[in-house]
């Protein structure tokens, strides 16, 4: 096991330094001149021009920036951003933990819809339950995230008026919790502040539905699928002529089986909310990284970009890890092939 | 014996089961009725499609979804089981009646330790739990002869061979000593000296608790050897039923005979597989006792081989892994990665219209072998000469776009999975034709494949047909016409009939026998069925852990062998022995083998 978890966390490496040189490489590509943009007056002279490309390293060649780009990034410094004035790196630290908790919260609702919905279509093949499952997946996969989410508000905030208004992660009279993780819910919960926690909850609700509703489709159809592929195998025939309960046939035999593909699926499907979140928090005015990027992306602030990349391409690398891990950890076969 | 006076422990009458398809409904099983009484062995005996599986799933209530019970009834000790709740069911599944199946490695959860596999059963069934649980599935594992047990337990079904698995599968049916065990082809898919064992073991648990076993199986020689009783079973119904000796020394059905005739056994000439009304032409007959078209001493054999020698290499490790960062687990062998030698040192000649015979057990080599000389793979070491030209160094890459590649060709062991679903037997059989021969013009090709059809007596009306609209016996003549259709002069056949029905495999063996003389091939025969070999082939290897360990003539090596290994095999191979000259079945097999003389394998 322990080769196994040595194998995999250097599988990584690579992807990380690819990362890093391609961020790296989108910020030589994008248009423009950053020497002219930095300078200070409108029509900058000759030698200012100069002399913000030589600060900013720009008259070095392009393996020596990379070098420097390369060093920055260990001392952890990823620029500063113009359009805030404050470091890229303290602008992503304060807004990941709303991006990702919106995320995880959204994943796990879908989860908990999904795996049933699939187990039970799959169990019932051809029954109310099983069209029910084919209904969900088709609503979710033909609604787009922003559609789902103005239609959501206007009926429960506007209309119905049970859902807090589409703005931030906590209501504006109550004073936040003390920064811990900085996922609110857990801040809260550890600090014993119960209002914020009641606040924050109630603002997650309509957002981590309409990112649920997106990727239910794949996830009861991967356990759909799956699981009917593993009922009709040989070992739960076994299982079942050895006259074992059901609980114990469809869920240590058949469905933990079956959850080895809905894992990888879930993998996808989470880097899938982390790159598509931008669309849901705008709707809901949720300050995450995706909101964030995209402002610096319209003022063409590069260093933000260029960040938000990297960061994005970080959590995918460790989602991937962790999918490979959990994989591991479920399969015996797969620890032993790795 | 079942006594008259006993009644049975399971009865089965007018059994009547039927298939909803989208063809409309299908008759599975029509009319079965038989009864199993304690303490006995009955073989069912059938070939695919003869509703033997059918009738066990339907004793344990396990039907797929489509299938109805039209009438019938199916009595276990005086009680009804048809029309049983699911949860009564339940409790006579794995403590009453259990089940064994084929191909014990996808039986077992793939996921689970065979341990907590086999607790799970006790669980269900008995009031153990935990620890004691536990206790029992090594003492489950032990009773049926799996060596250090304790570890065993532990284990999963990945990490143990196809034996061991259905041991350990067995251990699981019979954790709760029930009374009549359902074998559904227990040994299917595993070596000869393995089957032996697991047969033997059978009967041993069999004879030691007083169980009932029904036995499924095509193999006619395993149930004349193992069984009490044997039914035979044919589209749905019962044939013929009786004490082992009477079917086999007397059978009346002609079915039943056809079957018996099929099975290679102590046959003379391959034609004898063929009920005498149904044989065809194969063109003149040869004699067992005749020698081999003797290749004269000057000619030049079509295949020599020296020296041949395949490694595979185990585990690549990344060299960062083994040099930095596990230094002190893997310097040993940190320049030269872990090798499997899977053919070692082979040689051997195949000579003009010569069919060289290649068996082994899984494991031996002998795959390895037909591909390394079908070019499939690059041998690590040796020269493969095919018509005195060297072709061992070639790439099989660009061996395969040579025009060499015609000359040898292979015939994949399972018809059904070897042929390219999205194309009709027309285009498969056109295929090599296309890329070998650079056929241009559609008549010219047309008239190439309708001959070809005739030579291996494929109906052209069904050339449009894709692979699963044909059946077994159809899908393998498409395969050997594919190889054929380039005039090769070396065809290596990798088991050609061993996913075929004794029946269909006695047509397409002498099919291909008859080809063989018409066509002046050259045949390296791979295959585990000693008996179709000694029919087949002039000459035979013997491989085992890539080697060969023993090569003669076929009339030498079965009278006379010479290795203990071949004499192994010989000796595995299920007989069928009945009248004549023969003693008639005896307890003698029974009492040595309930004495306790049962080959325990190692490890």
């Amino acid at each position: 096991m322990l080769t196994f978890l040595v194998r995999r966390l250097l599988a990584a490496v690579p992807a990380i330094c690819t990362l890093v040189v391609a961020t790296f490489l989108i910020m030589r590509v994008l248009p423009g001149d950053p020497a002219a943009f930095f300078a200070s007056g409108p029509v900058p002279t000759a030698e200012e021009t100069a002399y913000v490309r030589q600060k900013l390293g720009l008259d070095r060649t392009v393996p020596e920036q990379l070098l420097i780009y390369v060093k920055d990034i260990a001392r952890a410094d990823l620029g500063m951003s113009f359009t805030t004035g404050r470091p890229v790196l303290t602008e992503l630290r304060e807004r990941l933990p709303a991006s990702l908790e919106l995320a995880v919260t959204a994943l796990l609702l879908a989860l908990a819809i999904s795996i049933p919905l699939g187990v039970m279509a799959a169990i019932w093949r051809g029954s109310p339950v099983d069209h029910l499952a084919r209904v969900v997946s088709s609503i979710g996969v033909s609604m787009p995230t922003f559609v789902t989410g103005l239609l959501l508000t206007y009926v429960f905030f506007l209309w119905l008026g049970l859902a807090p208004e589409p703005v931030d992660r906590i209501d504006m009279f109550t004073a936040p919790p003390p920064r811990l993780t900085g996922f609110l819910l857990i801040d809260s919960s550890l600090s014993g502040r119960w209002d914020a926690l009641q606040s924050a909850a109630g603002r997650l609700v309509l957002p981590s539905i309409t990112m649920a509703i997106f990727v239910l489709s794949p996830l009861t159809r991967m356990t759909r699928s799956s699981m009917l592929g593993v009922l009709s195998s040989d070992f739960v025939r076994t299982a079942r002529a050895m006259g074992l309960s059901d609980v114990t046939v469809y869920i240590r035999y058949a469905l933990r089986n079956a959850l080895l593909p809905v894992l990888t699926t879930m993998g996808i499907v989470f880097s899938t909310m982390l790159g598509s979140n931008v669309l849901v928090e705008r709707v809901f005015g949720w300050p995450g990284i995706g909101s964030f990027a995209l402002n610096a992306l319209l003022a063409s602030d590069y260093a933000p970009v260029q960040g938000f990349v990297l960061l994005m391409g970080l959590l995918l690398v460790t989602v991937n890890l962790a999918i490979d891990i959990a994989y591991g950890l479920a399969d015996p076969r797969a620890r032993r092939g790795a | 014996m079942l006594k008259r006076s006993d009644p049975p422990l399971l009865s089965i009458d007018g059994l009547a089961v039927e298939f909803d398809t989208p063809h409309g409904r299908v008759r599975a099983l029509d009319h079965v009725s038989f009864d199993i009484g304690a303490a006995e062995i009955v073989g069912i005996v059938g070939e695919s499609g003869s509703g033997k599986s059918v009738t066990a799933y339907s004793i344990l209530g396990l039907l797929p979804r489509q299938a109805r019970v039209r009438s019938g009834s199916v009595t276990y000790l005086g009680r009804s089981l048809l029309g049983l709740r699911e949860s009564e069911l339940k409790a006579i599944r794995g403590s009453e009646i259990s089940m064994v199946f084929q191909s014990p490695q996808t039986a077992l959860n793939p996921i689970r330790p065979v341990g907590a596999q086999i607790s799970d059963v006790l669980r269900a069934h008995s009031p153990l739990r935990g620890r004691d649980a536990d206790r029992r599935a090594v003492e489950a594992l032990d009773a049926v002869h799996i060596q250090a047990a304790e570890r065993r337990v532990h284990a999963y079904p990945f990490e143990m061979s196809g034996g061991m698995c259905q041991r350990s599968l067995i251990a699981m049916a019979l954790a709760c000593t029930p009374r009549l065990l359902l074998a559904d082809e227990p040994t299917t898919g595993l070596d000869v000296t393995t089957q032996k064992a697991i047969m033997e073991l059978l009967v041993e648990l069999n004879r030691s608790r007083g169980m009932s076993t029904m036995f499924i199986t095509h193999d006619l020689g395993l149930a004349a050897q193992y069984c009490d009783r044997v039914i035979i079973m044919e589209r749905g119904r019962v044939v013929e039923h009786g004490p082992t000796a009477q079917i086999f020394s007397r059978p009346q059905h002609v079915y039943t005979r056809k079957l018996l005739s099929a099975t290679p056994q102590g046959h003379d000439r391959l034609t004898d597989l063929i009920p005498a009304s149904e044989r065809q032409d194969f063109g003149p007959v040869r004699q067992r006792s005749e020698a081999a078209p003797a290749p004269g001493p000057v000619k030049e054999p079509v295949l020599s081989v020296q020296g041949l020698t395949h490694d595979y290499v185990l585990q690549k490790q990344p060299r960062i892994l083994s040099n930095f960062i596990l230094p002190w687990r893997s310097r040993p062998n940190a320049t030269t990665p872990a090798l499997f030698r899977a053919v070692d040192d082979l040689s051997f000649e195949v000579h003009h219209g010569e069919c060289v015979g290649l068996v082994g057990e899984s494991g031996s080599g002998k795959t390895t072998t037909s591909r390394l000389i079908a070019k499939l793979v690059k041998p690590s070491a040796g020269s493969i000469r095919l018509h005195g030209e060297e072709i061992a160094d070639a790439d099989p890459r660009s061996f395969a776009r040579s025009a060499k590649r015609r000359l040898i060709q292979i015939v994949f062991q399972d018809p059904a999975s070897s042929l390219d679903p999205r194309r009709t037997a027309f285009e498969a059989i056109a295929d090599p034709l296309l890329r070998l021969e650079r056929l241009k013009g559609s008549e010219e090709l047309e008239r190439r494949i309708h001959g070809i059809c005739d030579l291996v007596e494929f109906p052209k009306e069904l050339l449009g047909r894709y692979p699963h609209q044909l059946s077994g016996g159809q899908k393998a003549r498409v395969g050997i016409g594919r190889a054929i259709s380039v005039n090769p002069a070396l065809v290596v056949l990798d088991e050609p009939t061993s996913a075929l029905d004794v029946s269909v495999q006695a047509v397409v063996l002498n099919q291909l026998d008859k080809l063989k003389r018409a066509l002046g091939l050259s045949y390296l025969f791979v295959s585990h069925d000693l008996n179709i070999v000694r029919l087949m082939c002039d000459r035979v290897m013997v491989m085992k852990g890539g080697q060969i360990v023993e090569q003669a003539t076929v009339a030498d090596l079965f009278s006379r062998p010479q290795h203990a290994y071949t004499k192994a095999l010989l000796d595995a191979i299920p007989r069928i022995e009945f009248g004549g000259a023969q003693a008639p079945f005896s307890g003698f097999e029974r009492s040595r083998l309930s004495a306790g003389a049962v080959a325990v394998p190692r490890n």
